[in-house]
């Protein structure tokens, strides 16, 4: 691993703490934190590897104590608690959102950019944040996912849109994955 | 932004180490679901009350916030299992995994709010130690967390910056499509920067750094 992939990993770490302060956007009856948005543009930008270290390093310096979670939240209490799932899983979602990502690379568009993102940022994310809520809180499927999933779908699908966007033109301007090199020379 | 969610005070609990105080965390919760009745969490609950605001001396409200974060959930899950039991058993099963719950939040505040950041990413470090076998340094997590507690607020500044520019230039946008047209320049932006960095950082020889 080089230098600039663990300062590429420790500004996104920062990026997703950032997006914490950022003040919800309210639309209908449910505010949207903009951080998951940071799981988002970590996998899309940085690929899976490096998308996966910045969000695990992200849930390091909640653990250690700093209050990086939207509304100066942050400590060991948040892994105890019905939400942990959610937090967990955001370094899977940003390595799957990069996965992706990194296998259409070459032909790379809104549309692709839409996909991983989508299965990444909410099937991944739901699938661990709603299985952890369901056990902890002791209830049915059904209930689960009325209760951790129903109500965040407008507010993420949003944010799928703009990390999407954001992700393609940042392809164009500054692409860090690097392109699949075809073995010219050996093989 | 408050620096971080140590609470600075002259008391046993904060002179612990922080590995003897999250490994206490770590046994504690699993004794608590193994033990779980009624008087062994309601102590426990007690127990961790006491030390966290009399012998560590940690305002109530410090507690309180962390408590605060889980309360609709707690709720929630009593008015399941309410539901789900009915009267008697479910206030029963359900308060004590309330309470269950309750404790452990408190415990974890109670070992976050007493431990310095710089404690725990030793711990972290001392943790991560076997995994040099597979190729990780250890002491690069330490550089890591110091590399981003001094981006977040650089990238906060560049973005205040990349709205004023557009601000002078009368092209505000609001909503969500405010946060697509800041946010590539942005990414732009710092990501030369950490390019920057660690050319830096290869300079002075922080590549062959163990």
């Amino acid at each position: 691993m080089k230098t600039r992939d663990l300062t590429y990993i420790a500004l996104f770490a920062a990026i997703t703490a950032v997006l914490g302060l950022v003040p919800a956007i309210t639309v209908g009856p449910v505010p949207i934190t903009a951080q998951t948005l940071g799981v988002m543009l970590a996998g899309s930008v940085l690929g899976a590897r490096r998308g996966f270290l910045a969000l695990l390093l992200f849930l390091v310096l909640v653990a250690v104590g700093l209050p990086v979670l939207p509304g100066g939240g942050g400590g060991l209490a948040v892994f105890a608690g019905p939400t942990a799932g959610y937090l967990l899983s955001w370094p899977i979602a940003a390595g799957v959102i990069g996965a992706i990502t990194e296998r259409v690379w070459s032909r790379y568009d809104l549309g692709w950019a839409v996909v991983a993102n989508a299965v990444g940022g909410i099937v991944v994310v739901y699938a661990v944040g709603v299985t952890v809520l369901a056990l902890v809180l002791d209830l049915g499927p059904g209930a689960a996912l009325a209760s951790g999933a129903l109500p965040f779908l407008i507010g993420d699908a949003v944010k799928v849109a703009i990390a999407s966007v954001v992700a393609v033109q940042v392809r164009r301007a500054y692409p860090v994955i690097e392109r699949p090199r075809r073995a010219a020379t050996a093989s | 932004m408050t620096l971080a969610l140590y609470v600075p005070r002259a008391s046993p609990v904060h002179r612990l180490p922080a590995g003897a105080k999250l490994l206490a965390l770590a046994v504690g919760s699993v004794l608590l679901f193994v033990l779980s009745s009624w008087p062994v969490v309601l102590g426990a609950l007690a127990g961790v009350l006491v030390v966290g605001l009399l012998t560590a001396r940690l305002p109530a409200a410090a507690l309180w916030r962390q408590a605060r974060a889980v309360l609709w959930f707690l709720l929630a899950l009593l008015v399941v299992h309410v539901v789900v039991d009915g009267w008697r058993e479910g206030l029963d099963t359900g308060g004590l995994a309330v309470v269950r719950l309750l404790t452990l939040v408190l415990a974890a505040a109670v070992v976050t709010a007493t431990s310095r950041v710089s404690a725990m990413v030793a711990v972290v470090e001392r943790v991560c130690g076997p995994l040099r076998l597979v190729g990780v340094r250890p002491a690069r997590i330490g550089l890591l967390v110091a590399m981003t507690l001094r981006f977040i607020p650089v990238v906060s500044e560049r973005a205040a910056r990349i709205r004023e520019a557009q601000a002078a230039r009368g092209g505000a946008v609001r909503g969500p499509r405010a946060l697509a047209v800041t946010v590539v320049p942005l990414l732009v932006q710092v990501l030369v920067l950490a390019h920057t960095l660690a050319e830096a950082l290869d300079a002075r020889g922080a590549d062959s750094e163990s």
